[in-house]
């Protein structure tokens, strides 16, 4: 019998979600370098190796300083890694990417290697938003790699429904925004709605180098150049696609969850 | 009217209600080899709506905020005639199931006057379709409760509780099993539970009940979920009280007696929530002009079980 | 001074108001406002004396033991121009007056709207005819009596309902109500004629009890001919054709008194035929009245719910409450032919309470109709919308309508369908043959009618009342003048009042009751010092419609506690309604009264054989359409089953016969000729 036959099989299925993160996270694939690391130290003096392989124009050798590499425009392809000569950019294979600040996502200063990671909402929204945050996606006009790759984490062994975080139908019943895709004009004023339609107190979050920075379209006379040019983002979560574990790590850092699973944040 | 009785019984309504929908959510992740959230979740999603602000269309009118209170005051005015650990209930002398029908028809129609408010289309679609299955339903229900209500001779719920409970083997008796079977299939359409309507749905055009409450922001979003869910409890003690009210105390019973009622009540509860979470993990919900086929397989077991009365007496 | 003659003389008073607003209306023609104030003051004035009358009378039991007296005396032979304020008679003379007092106080406002290109005072006139007309036929006590106020009250009613016959559609609204009220009424002389050879006179004193007498054949012809002929006139299905034809039409108060009371005259007649001419019946009676009953209940609400005219959906409800009220009756009939005169008091009482109901919320809901229609200037909803911001207390009154008539706590519609519920429920246990399964079928399908009625009035309230205006009507709309108001708040406080208090004016039913089954149930049916009501036998159901609206109140601590609790600090923000970030919402976006219908057309499609016609033009191809037409359609399967062969039966027939008609004098002089010998053979 039908139903007799699919009961036993999920019951011999057992539980395929992830232990994470009460257990250890799942391991990146090979190609994923994870973060990068800028130690400008080590680059060379009139040395622009990075500059000219980079597609997005995110390392840059500013009069300021040696080197800064924004990883809000970084697509993580790596080359910049390959290209230069002394190593000064690595990869970490750290999968913790998110931040609350734009500023935050630029590397090479001092004492600024590597990312500050993404601090809890204030109090008064961690309350809130703790135990329950739905979300509205609104796909903006990019090729829809981040949207697949939000769209993972409510598989079965992902499971963003055990967090209480839930992708809703209606923005009424949102409590903030979560972008993708670079914001094309023809989306300009769908996501301006969708913002105005969800009540206070909300939340926006960027998910991929569209949403931050305009990823592979920056400077296109048809997009926005991501979602802060319109409203005030709270949560950056770079990557082309960012992996399905960042975005997780993203979101549960926000909420203060992930002390309670006893990791401590970077 | 036995006041700690009234009020004990409302807290238990207020506070078992989004329980029971947090079970069957988590029960049916477990189905589906995931995790899922808490039975608990359910709670911190109601007390985040009510803190939230809400916004409200331009084009509606005062039906719209007026709603979700009728929602959800005439979903626990329900409840308190319904008896759940004690016979008889609360007030069960202001109605019997015909008032408890009454009033969940009346929030029904209110929940649906707030769909068509804001003046959106999706919401629109969603009270024709609600108020259509509604009515096709209501004839299976009301078969299989006057089936019950004649072999009782009364339309109280006590009553017809306590004819099922006095003797034992009518609770295998055709005419009781053919009508559980028909409550069953309303319970499914009325609760908006697979197949008839995924609640679960971000597609406006599959959705029945969540799109008229699209619409719905903040603490109004937090009575219309919470009133919705208290129905589903009331429906479901409804089912399980007339038609199994095993160790359901009775009138004048000490509190041992209200001890095992209530732990009875919850074994049961839990049971039935098992059997609607098999039914939606089993099933793929039904296209809009099959859901009236089902509805018409209800009828005609509350048929059977009405003809089966006349075969046994 | 006599309770009889206390209630007689208000009752001589009322009939004496309304010939006044006849003769004043007619006078004051030329003064359009001073018409319209005297003819519809005096039509109030004799409404209020009539419910004093009979309420008193009723109250005080002087109904049971009234005398007939003649309001004048006739020079006529046979004739003679009785009345008497018996029970039955008392408790319908009660609604026509209620309802003859909102709407003479609405038609005050209202007819305002036909100063200028229609004659208000000829309203008036027909108005107070009417009334009075109805009211004789509720008091009458003789045949002869009967059949003159019968057929007043019908050409009044086809002078009111065509009333605006500038149209064609009016004209022959009227025409067929005309026709059919004449179908009707030749059966009714039928009846009478039949009873009167029975019982050698016309007076309904010796017509009493006169059944049981009567040789069992003959008995049920009369029943037959009565039921049609009274069917005709209460609207029963497949007699009711004229009544989505003419109420529409119908200046709105004359839509209103027509859907309240002029349909219950067929109630009426019924109850006093049944119940105390033809004594005690057999079951088939009230089992075809029961069945008649359901399907016209059944398929009253579901023809509603195809009608986006506001007023044809509304009389369609009419046809569904007729038939819920028949279901009550049909049930008592099958309860005395058992001998349960207990049950069939309950269910007789269940079925006149719907009376009583359904003409308050009708009225209404009709009078909210016309308030639409006077501020927006058309019944079509698919152009209405958003008044509930531009017509405040139009909406809280039809809104309350609404709820009355969808059989919701605690309005008075749920009261009545309660206790019909409670009788059908009773009924199961009175035979032990198959028939018996038939209470609890009924009662199914009055749930099923309950709650597409339901659904329909969520319809006709949404898309009028709810989300934007769809025209330019709509959007200009503005609250109607205060007699309007007036008249509908009196409605709404009936309707508050029957459903708050039902067990009040269960007392009212008791010289009823007695009069037609000897039972007297009001004490039956109370509890708890009036606040419960009772089905009936002990351990069996209740309800407390109080009980239910205090309980709602006492339950909203509730959530203002919870808002107390956390939502203190919330704000609230009005903005656009989510359209999926679109440019916006236009009013041709939102549901359409004829798309919320679509899914009941399509599960009904075998009865309502919808048919559907797109035309399409183009320059150059089918795919860019330059214009586009599209009508759907439904129609009454009696239509096209029924009468439209019928008729041409009827048609075809006439023309064959006209064959007689040769036009030579030579073939009339043989016609004269030939019946001459028949009748001289005949004598032979």
């Amino acid at each position: 019998m039908f139903v007799h036959d699919t009961l036993l099989n999920r019951l011999k299925r057992g539980c395929a979600t992830m232990a994470y993160p009460a257990g250890p996270a799942p391991a990146l694939p090979e190609r994923h370098g994870g973060a990068l690391r800028v130690e400008a130290a080590k680059c060379q003096a009139d040395c622009a190796a990075c500059v000219a392989v980079c597609p997005t124009e995110a390392v840059t050798r500013p009069p300021d300083r040696r080197v800064a590499l924004d990883l809000g425009r970084c697509l993580f392809c790596a080359e910049c890694v390959k290209a230069c000569p002394t190593g000064a950019i690595t990869q970490t294979g750290d999968h913790r990417l998110a931040v609350r600040r734009r500023e935050d996502l630029v590397l090479g200063e001092a004492g600024n290697e590597q990312l500050r990671l993404a601090g809890v909402l204030d109090e008064k929204l961690r309350r809130l938003f703790r135990r329950s945050l739905k979300l509205r996606q609104v796909s903006a006009g990019g090729c829809n790699a981040c949207e697949a790759d939000t769209n993972v984490l409510g598989t079965i062994g992902w499971d963003l429904g055990r967090f209480g975080i839930q992708f809703v139908a209606s923005p009424r019943h949102a409590d903030g925004l979560l972008i993708t895709g670079p914001v094309s004009k023809n989306m300009e004023l769908a996501l301006q709605k969708t913002y105005a339609a969800v009540p206070e107190p909300r939340i926006v979050i960027a998910v991929g180098a569209c949403a931050i920075a305009g990823g592979p379209f920056v400077g296109h006379p048809q997009v926005h150049n991501g979602a802060g040019v319109l409203l005030p983002v709270d949560l950056f979560i770079p990557g082309c696609p960012p992996h399905p574990l960042t975005i997780l790590d993203g979101l549960i850092r926000l909420l203060g969850r992930l002390e309670e699973s006893g990791r401590k944040t970077g | 009217m036995n006041l700690p009785a009234l009020v004990l019984q409302l807290l238990l309504l207020l506070l078992l209600a989004p329980l029971v929908s947090g079970v069957i959510k988590n029960w049916k992740a477990k189905l589906q080899n995931r995790r899922g959230p808490r039975p608990w979740q359910v709670y911190f999603d109601l007390a985040k709506f009510l803190r939230k602000d809400m916004v409200i269309s331009e084009h509606t009118s005062w039906v719209f905020g007026f709603a979700p209170y009728v929602v959800f005051l005439s979903a626990l005015l329900t409840g308190l005639m319904v008896p759940m650990v004690h016979l008889p209930a609360p007030l069960s002398l202001f109605g019997g199931v015909l008032a408890v029908v009454g009033l969940l028809a009346l929030g029904r129609f209110f929940l649906a006057l707030g769909g068509l408010d804001p003046a959106s289309a999706f919401g629109g679609m969603g009270s024709s379709r609600e108020m259509t299955l509604s009515a096709i339903a209501e004839p299976a229900l009301m078969l299989a409760i006057f089936t019950v209500a004649i072999t009782a001779k009364s339309t109280d719920l006590s009553q017809m509780a306590l004819s099922t409970q006095s003797a034992t083997w009518k609770l295998l008796n055709p005419a009781h099993v053919l009508a559980f079977a028909a409550m069953f299939v309303v319970l499914l359409a009325e609760t908006g539970r697979i197949p008839v309507d995924n609640p679960a749905t971000h597609l406006e055009l599959t959705m029945i009940h969540e799109a008229m409450l699209l619409e719905y922001s903040g603490r109004h979003l937090a009575f219309m979920e919470w009133g919705a869910s208290v129905k589903q409890l009331v429906l479901m003690t409804l089912l399980l009280n007339v038609f199994f009210p095993i160790g359901l105390a009775g009138p004048g019973a000490g509190a041992a007696a209200l001890g095992i009622s209530l732990l009875a009540y919850l074994a049961k509860l839990l049971a039935l929530s098992a059997a609607v979470v098999v039914v939606e993990t089993t099933n793929a919900k039904l296209r809009l002009f099959r859901v009236p086929d089902l509805l018409s397989a209800a009828f005609v077991l509350a048929t059977l079980a009405l003809l089966s009365t006349f075969l046994f007496h | 001074m006599n309770m009889n003659d206390f209630s007689a003389t208000l009752l001589t008073c009322a009939l004496g108001a309304y010939v006044a607003g006849i003769v004043g209306a007619l006078l004051f023609q030329r003064a359009e406002k001073l018409a319209n104030g005297v003819g519809f003051g005096l039509a109030a004035a004799g409404g209020v004396c009539g419910i004093f009358a009979c309420a008193s009378s009723l109250a005080t039991g002087a109904a049971t033991a009234s005398q007939s007296f003649a309001l004048f005396p006739s020079l006529i032979p046979y004739v003679r121009f009785g009345l008497r304020a018996d029970a039955l008679g008392c408790f319908f003379g009660m609604v026509v007056s209620l309802l003859g007092v909102a709407l003479s106080i609405y038609s005050l406002g209202y007819v305002r709207g036909y100063y200028g290109h229609k004659n208000a005072g000829v309203l008036g006139a027909f108005f107070n005819l009417l009334l009075l007309a109805t009211t004789l036929v509720f008091l009458a006590d003789n045949a002869f009596f009967f059949l003159i106020a019968w057929e007043l009250m019908a050409l009044s009613a086809y002078c009111l309902v065509s009333f605006e016959h500038e149209h064609a559609e009016t004209r022959n609204a009227g025409v067929l109500f005309f026709i059919m009220s004449h179908l009707g009424t030749g059966c009714l002389i039928l009846g009478f004629l039949l009873l009167f050879q029975a019982s050698g006179s016309y007076g309904f004193e010796g017509f009493h009890a006169l059944g049981d007498k009567m040789p069992a054949a003959r008995r049920n012809v009369v029943f037959l001919l009565f039921l049609i002929g009274f069917g005709v006139k209460a609207g029963m299905v497949p007699l009711h054709i004229w009544l989505p034809a003419a109420h529409p039409v119908a200046p709105s108060n004359v839509s209103a008194l027509m859907s309240g009371v002029l349909i219950k005259t067929g109630i009426y007649g019924l109850a006093r035929v049944c119940f105390d001419f033809l004594g005690t019946p057999p079951n088939w009676w009230g089992v075809t009245v029961l069945t008649l009953g359901t399907i016209s209940a059944v398929l009253g609400v579901l023809y509603a719910l195809m009608e986006h005219d506001l007023k044809r959906l509304l009389a369609y409800h009419s046809i569904e409450n007729i038939g819920i009220i028949l279901m009550g009756l049909g049930a008592a009939l099958m309860f005395l032919h058992s001998g349960h005169p207990v049950l069939a008091s309950l269910a007789l009482i269940a079925g006149l309470y719907h009376t009583l109901n359904h003409a308050v919320f009708k009225a209404l809901l009709f009078l909210g109709a016309g308030a639409v229609l006077h501020a927006t200037h058309t019944r079509n909803m698919e152009d209405l919308g958003g008044l509930a911001k531009r017509m405040r207390w139009t909406t809280l009154c039809f809104l309350v309508g609404a709820v009355a008539i969808s059989a919701l706590p605690p309005l008075n519609g749920f009261v009545s369908e309660w206790l019909t519920y409670q009788s059908l429920l009773q009924g199961f246990g009175t035979t032990t043959s198959l028939i018996r399964l038939m209470f609890p079928l009924s009662g199914a399908m009055l749930a099923l009618t309950g709650a597409l009625a339901a659904a329909c009035f969520v319809k006709a309230f949404g898309v009028t009342f709810l989300g934007q205006p769809r025209g330019d009507h709509a959007r200009q709309a503005r609250e109607v003048p205060f007699p309007m108001l007036l008249g509908q708040g009196i409605l709404v406080a009936a309707c508050v009042f029957l459903g708050l208090f039902p067990t009040v004016f269960l007392k009212l039913f008791d010289p009823l009751t007695r009069q037609l089954t000897g039972q007297q149930l009001s004490q039956q049916l109370t509890m708890a010092d009036g606040l419960v009501l009772s089905g009936g036998p002990a351990q069996g159901g209740t309800v407390s419609t109080p009980g239910i609206a205090l309980m709602l109140l006492c339950l909203l601590p509730v959530p203002l506690t919870l808002w107390a609790l956390f939502a203190r600090r919330a704000g609230t923000r009005i903005g656009p309604t989510w359209d999926c970030g679109q440019r916006g919402l236009t009013p041709q976006m939102q549901y359409t009264a004829t798309g919320f219908s679509k899914p009941l057309r399509m599960i009904f499609k075998a009865l309502f054989r919808p048919r559907r016609e797109v035309q399409r033009e183009y320059d150059f191809s089918p795919y860019f359409t330059t214009t586009l037409r599209f009508e759907s359609h439904v129609e009454e399967v009696f239509q096209t089953r029924i009468y439209r062969p019928l008729r041409w039966l009827v048609l075809r027939a006439s023309r064959r016969l006209r064959a007689l008609q040769a036009g030579s004098l030579q073939a009339y002089l043989i016609y004269i000729f030939v019946t001459l010998l028949a009748l001289l053979l005949f004598a032979l």
